[in-house]
């Protein structure tokens, strides 16, 4: 498998992560068995960690409600970033930790069910841990985008439908 | 008593596409493989420069050649990217779009009687744009055992060398069919030799999948004598901005450019902050869109080898050419694919004689659309 062939089936999958073995193959010009080993490598070496469909649950029945919330840290001999991450990182609750330059330590997403839930999890599980001194939380109100996807009505194809 | 239409206006028949256009209108579960310009949105950072500058009130002619910003920004594009060297000062030109740029280069280059040799299959509007310039139209046929490309040994069996002007247009629309250096060499040769004039249409310069692009201006001898015509439409997806460009010889486009200034007065200006926002922040937007329909070639090729389908490997534009694959015309069977299965395509013969036996099988279509397209041509052929 050669590198440009790797990067041609990972734009693949980042255009559509559920276009077919054999569409991936018909795209990138590789045989069906090549496509699956070299998502096999993709995944063994962990540049693919999962694959989940963007979802807009404004557009379902179902109540979701995602905060994001700025934790800052202090850490000390015994506990630095990867510490404190890991130990985010382990509820479910969290959807997307980053630790990032700017006023505070770790951008983390949240998504619960209702308010109440969002903020028992940050007041029962987040701000009390040692290392924590301060969280600010945003909760989302509107999602216009994510993952690359835009959650408005799209442009329609309005070009006509033969030309020179 | 009515208006009666010139006898250049009655000698051009109304275009072949247009009854598949309407055959396709007829019905709403149609997909369409039949257009000839991208799929994509205009990039959005050129979309909000258009809109920055109508907010500015930037609604003004321009410089009859263009913007001497945008002119520059071309020079340095087109010097960075094809090795081509021009003036922003008076080399390149500005116009509504690349069709206008041809239509100038006939007129500008065209007398009377003179004869302009055509590569064709070709886009619809060479033949015409030469018959209204008053020029006679002489067809050098591309074939397919050459992938297309155009070869000294058509020039000279179709009589080149007592034409006037030749123009051909590499990445090709109808074919895809592209010409590295080594093939454009012959037709430089040719071209110098007989003293011709050539109008190179490079509009789809940018979108070639398996080499760079070389402009036929850059070889010995030829840029004294060729004309380079790009523009906005195809890489950019700015269509219906119409935006396009053209680069030579001072004297050429300082011609041209006398026709344009009487004609037009200056390219659209909104459509020229947009073009110079693309040129200068749009790289990443294009390889996006390079390789999204490098994907849909690769996808639509493999269909038609599962499928039998006969197609030579087009290398650039959005097209592929495969053979009819039935014993019928191009013509018939595009209606009764579009009429039975709702899958518009174009026959080659709308471009030209040379066209005949072939279809236009345009990928500028998103992925989902092409599969269902080729489901369809699959169930149309079984």
């Amino acid at each position: 498998m050669t590198a440009s062939a790797r990067d041609a089936l990972l734009e693949s999958l980042l255009e559509n992560a559920r276009y077919t073995t054999e569409d991936l193959a018909r795209m990138t010009g590789l045989d069906e068995g090549d496509v699956e080993a070299a998502i096999a490598e993709l995944e063994a070496d962990g540049v693919v960690r999962g694959y989940r469909p963007v979802v807009d649950w404004e557009s379902t029945d179902r109540e979701r409600v995602r905060a994001v919330v700025e934790v800052n840290v202090e850490l000390d001999r015994e506990t630095g970033y990867a510490d404190v991450a890991e130990r985010l990182a382990g509820y479910d609750a969290v959807d997307t930790l980053r630790l990032v330059s700017g006023d505070y330590d770790f951008h983390v997403e949240i998504l619960g069910e209702s308010m109440r839930d969002v903020s028992a999890f940050i007041a029962d599980e987040v701000a009390p841990l040692p290392a924590v001194t301060q969280t600010v939380t945003h909760y989302a109100m509107t999602t216009y985008k994510e993952s690359g996807v835009e959650f408005g009505d799209g442009d329609d194809d309005d070009r006509l439908s033969v030309s020179p | 008593m009515g208006i009666e239409l010139s006898e250049r206006v009655q000698a051009v028949p109304p275009s072949g596409i247009r009854k598949f256009f309407e055959l396709a209108e007829e019905r709403d579960d149609v997909i369409s493989l039949g257009v000839g310009e991208p799929d994509f949105a205009t990039p959005w950072r050129a979309r909000t420069a258009a809109v920055d500058s109508l907010e500015r009130g930037q609604t003004s002619y321009t410089a009859n050649r263009g913007m001497a910003s945008l002119r520059e920004a071309i020079s340095d594009h087109v010097g960075a990217k094809y090795d081509l060297a021009y003036d922003a000062e008076d080399e390149i030109l500005v116009t509504a779009g690349a069709s206008e740029a041809v239509d100038l280069a006939f007129r500008a280059f065209v007398n009377p009687g003179d004869t302009v040799a055509v590569a064709e299959p070709a886009y619809v509007s060479y033949a015409p744009g030469v018959t209204f310039a008053g020029g006679e139209v002489l067809p050098v046929p591309t074939y397919e055992r050459d992938e297309f490309r155009l070869t000294r040994e058509a020039l000279e069996e179709s009589g080149a060398a007592d034409a006037e002007v030749l123009v051909m247009c590499f990445p090709n629309n109808p074919t895809g069919a592209t010409m590295r250096e080594e093939h454009l060499r012959p037709i430089a040769e040719f071209a110098v030799e007989n003293d011709l004039t050539v109008v190179s249409d490079e509009i789809y310069a940018a979108l070639q999948y398996e080499h760079e692009h070389t402009s036929i201006a850059t070889l010995p001898g030829m840029r004294e004598r060729t004309v380079v015509v790009n523009g906005f439409s195809k890489a950019y997806a700015m269509t219906g901005l119409r935006l396009g460009y053209v680069m030579g010889p001072s004297e050429a486009v300082m011609g041209m450019n006398r026709i344009h200034q009487y004609g037009m007065l200056s390219a659209p200006t909104t459509a020229q902050h947009a073009a110079l926002e693309a040129l200068e922040s749009c790289d990443d937007a294009v390889a996006e869109m390079t390789a999204a329909y490098d994907r849909r070639r690769n996808f639509l090729l493999a269909r038609f080898e599962e499928l039998g389908i006969e197609c030579f490997r087009a290398k650039g534009a959005f097209y592929a050419f495969p053979e009819v694959p039935t014993d019928q015309t191009g013509d018939a069977f595009a209606e009764d694919l579009l009429k039975a299965e709702g899958v518009a395509v174009v026959p080659g013969s709308v471009f030209g004689d040379g066209g005949e036996g072939h279809l236009r099988v345009s990928y500028a279509t998103g992925l989902e659309d092409l599969r269902e397209a080729t489901d369809r041509l699959e169930r149309f052929l079984d």
